[in-house]
């Protein structure tokens, strides 16, 4: 039997996905240019049996999905700049609190109102540092429909694993074009289910570390009464200022990610073996950096790729390794340098790089890259 | 025999956090005795707040609690709710979490009418951060931000709710402390988004600061303005000058969200 196609826009991809990881609960608020993924939500995710909530306000909807969460849903946001800057204290609230729910937010220009229709790549900071505190961080950088239909589903997948919010960014490129999109079928893509509790209630603790980093979550109006609040907290759940607590337990919220790294990076790695000259990039600017990789091959300069698909946990190790061979580093992005300093970061001044940064709401095209990849010597 | 009120208090969780003469115990109990009176179950029943003193108050509670950030209580409950409408849901907080920096989240519930109950501590003042006016501090009044007095006239909470649709308003206070458990316990009843607001009072940073002498002034000020909504119908408006209205304020059946919502699902599904 052949499977199922169709020609759709990255953000209803990111719909018809959440609905294929299981999500049964989306909350949104009108946004520019993210909001195609809420009417697709409005009109399949009841269909399913699911709910839809159009909220008040950006930060009611990202509220609502955190407490839908805690009540056994699985549960999406989707918004924009501007909105993503408004749900960062519930992010933070998810981070700390460790309820796992998707935020898809599409890369639109910025800061504040700036191009609601254009593209950009400039909220990938905010993705790790906009919520306040230290926290995991995970965000996903899809660069095609079917990738956004999949990277949505791994979201899921990641959030529900490691009981923590995780971050889709598509740039406005990605989200509004139309694409072939081939859907997986049922049972193909494997769905994570959240780990519950095998504890009776009466010895149930939302933060029990005897289970490990991840400990299991249970759900509101399953039997066991639990407390959750957005303070630091013991193991049961309740506030606590004793150091020895708090510091052990902010370092166990980082580590469950950061000491997963190998299971939460992915990357795609083009033409990279005899690679030269590496050009890093991400989402949409990544189609642009192969036809420049290409092109460059043609005119006989050995160029390759390395193409985030994970921007956080950012691949440090990868980028580490690359810096041992590589003569230099071209960095294009919609924004004025963003992945280029984590790229710095690691490359440690082995290798000079050269960022391509754009602002002005038109994408990066494959002629600015090539010019750029022939000023390494 | 006396109530058992430890029943419904989590084990090792006292004492709170409250000062002493603060009403919000008071409060507490009733609202334990309203779960008790209608046999509810705890396990199926979330009380959710914000932040401030009487948001603490879930922590508690031997339910399933929901701590959430400043004035999101009603957003997050709304998200518990839809997920999960056999649940119980109650809300819990003061005046300046719920009708100043959560105000956007209180009306749109009265507006949607969800099946919750949001009780409001109204003790006319931020508590926890040492006394500055809330959107519920009479005008003139002295608080740590104002100084010279309070320029900024109040909300009237419980107008508020009615007239951004919310389809039960009562009003108690912490000095009838008797009312409190069948107001609270009339509007869970009450199909759709009740409010049940409480004057309260609060001696350390309001009382203080505005010339009453000791808990049992502010306790008794309460008394004194309180007037039965039975009672005010015969009374003039002369009469009533600085008063406060208690009692149910306000009932009507309106359609509810989750069960409007169920229909949302039927009629997506008949297509």
């Amino acid at each position: 039997m052949s499977k199922k196609v169709a020609f759709l826009q990255g953000n209803e991809a990111a719909a018809h996905g959440a609905i294929y990881a299981g999500c049964n609960f989306f909350a949104g608020y009108p946004i520019t240019p993210s909001t195609e993924v809420a009417e697709v939500c409005s009109v399949e995710l009841p269909k399913v049996g699911g709910k839809f909530i159009q909220m008040e306000d950006e930060i009611g909807a990202m509220a609502a999905i955190l407490g839908a969460s805690l009540a056994g849903s699985k549960v999406l946001t989707s918004t924009s700049g501007p909105g993503l800057s408004l749900k960062q204290e519930l992010i933070g609230y998810g981070c700390i609190a460790e309820i796992p729910c998707v935020v898809f937010n599409v890369m639109r220009g910025g800061p504040s109102t700036g191009m609601p229709t254009g593209p950009s790549q400039s909220d990938v900071m905010s993705a790790k540092w906009g919520t306040h505190g230290d926290h995991p961080a995970i965000c996903l950088v899809p660069a095609s429909v079917q990738e956004t239909y999949e990277e949505v589903i791994r979201a899921f997948n990641l959030s529900e694993k490691y009981r923590t919010p995780v971050m889709v960014m598509p740039d406005e490129i990605v989200a509004h074009m139309r694409e072939r999109i081939v859907f997986p079928e049922p049972g193909e893509i494997e769905i994570v289910p959240r780990k519950t509790p095998t504890v009776p209630p009466e010895q149930y603790k939302p933060y029990d570390t005897s289970f490990g980093d991840v400990p299991p979550l249970a759900a509101y109006g399953t039997g066991y009464k639990f407390h959750v609040t957005g303070l630091n907290k013991m193991q049961d759940g309740f506030p606590t200022t004793k150091a020895e607590i708090v510091q052990a337990e902010e370092e166990r919220q980082v580590r469950k990610v950061n000491a997963n790294v190998d299971d939460i990076v992915t990357f795609e790695e083009y033409l990279l073996d005899d690679a030269e000259v590496v050009v890093v990039a991400y989402g949409s600017t990544s189609r642009s950096a192969r036809y420049a990789v290409n092109a460059a091959r043609e005119q006989g300069i050995k160029a390759g790729m390395f193409r985030i698909k994970t921007f956080w946990p950012f691949p440090d190790k990868q980028i580490k390794a690359l810096a041992q061979k590589a003569k230099g580093f071209i960095v294009p992005e919609m924004n004025l340098g963003m992945a280029a300093l984590e790229i710095e970061r690691n490359v440690q001044g082995k290798a000079p790089v050269l960022g391509i940064f754009r602002v002005d709401g038109e994408p990066i095209n494959p002629d600015q890259i090539v010019a750029k990849i022939k000023e390494v010597k | 025999m006396a109530f058992d009120y430890e029943k419904y208090i989590r084990p090792g969780k006292l004492p709170h956090i409250w000062c002493p003469g603060c009403g919000h115990g008071i409060v507490m109990k009733g609202l334990i005795r309203a779960i008790d009176t209608l046999k509810m179950d705890t396990k199926n029943t979330a009380i959710v707040s914000g932040i401030g003193c009487a948001s603490r108050l879930p922590g508690y509670m031997d339910c399933c609690t929901l701590h959430t950030a400043h004035g999101r209580a009603a957003a997050f409950a709304t998200g518990v709710k839809m997920a999960k409408p056999e649940m119980n849901v109650i809300l819990v907080g003061g005046d300046g979490d719920g009708t100043a920096i959560g105000g956007n989240h209180f009306i749109h519930a009265c507006r949607r009418n969800i099946n919750m109950t949001y009780i409001i501590l109204n003790n006319k003042i931020y508590g926890m951060t040492g006394g500055q006016f809330s959107p519920a501090t009479p005008t003139g009044a002295k608080a740590s931000t104002t100084p010279y007095g309070n320029p900024d006239p109040p909300f009237d909470i419980a107008k508020l709710a009615i007239g951004a649709g919310a389809t039960f308003v009562a009003r108690g206070t912490a000095y009838h402390a008797t009312q409190i458990d069948k107001l609270i316990a009339e509007a869970i009843q009450h199909k759709g988004f009740s409010v049940v607001e409480i004057l309260d009072d609060c001696p350390t940073t309001y009382g203080r600061r505005n010339k009453f002498k000791s808990v049992i002034e502010m306790m008794n000020h309460l008394k004194e303005i309180a007037v039965p909504v039975k009672a005010a119908e015969k009374m003039t408006a002369e009469q009533l000058q600085g008063k406060v209205l208690t009692g149910v304020l306000f009932k009507e059946e309106r359609p509810e969200y989750t069960e409007e919502y169920a229909k949302v699902i039927e009629r997506a599904q008949a297509k």
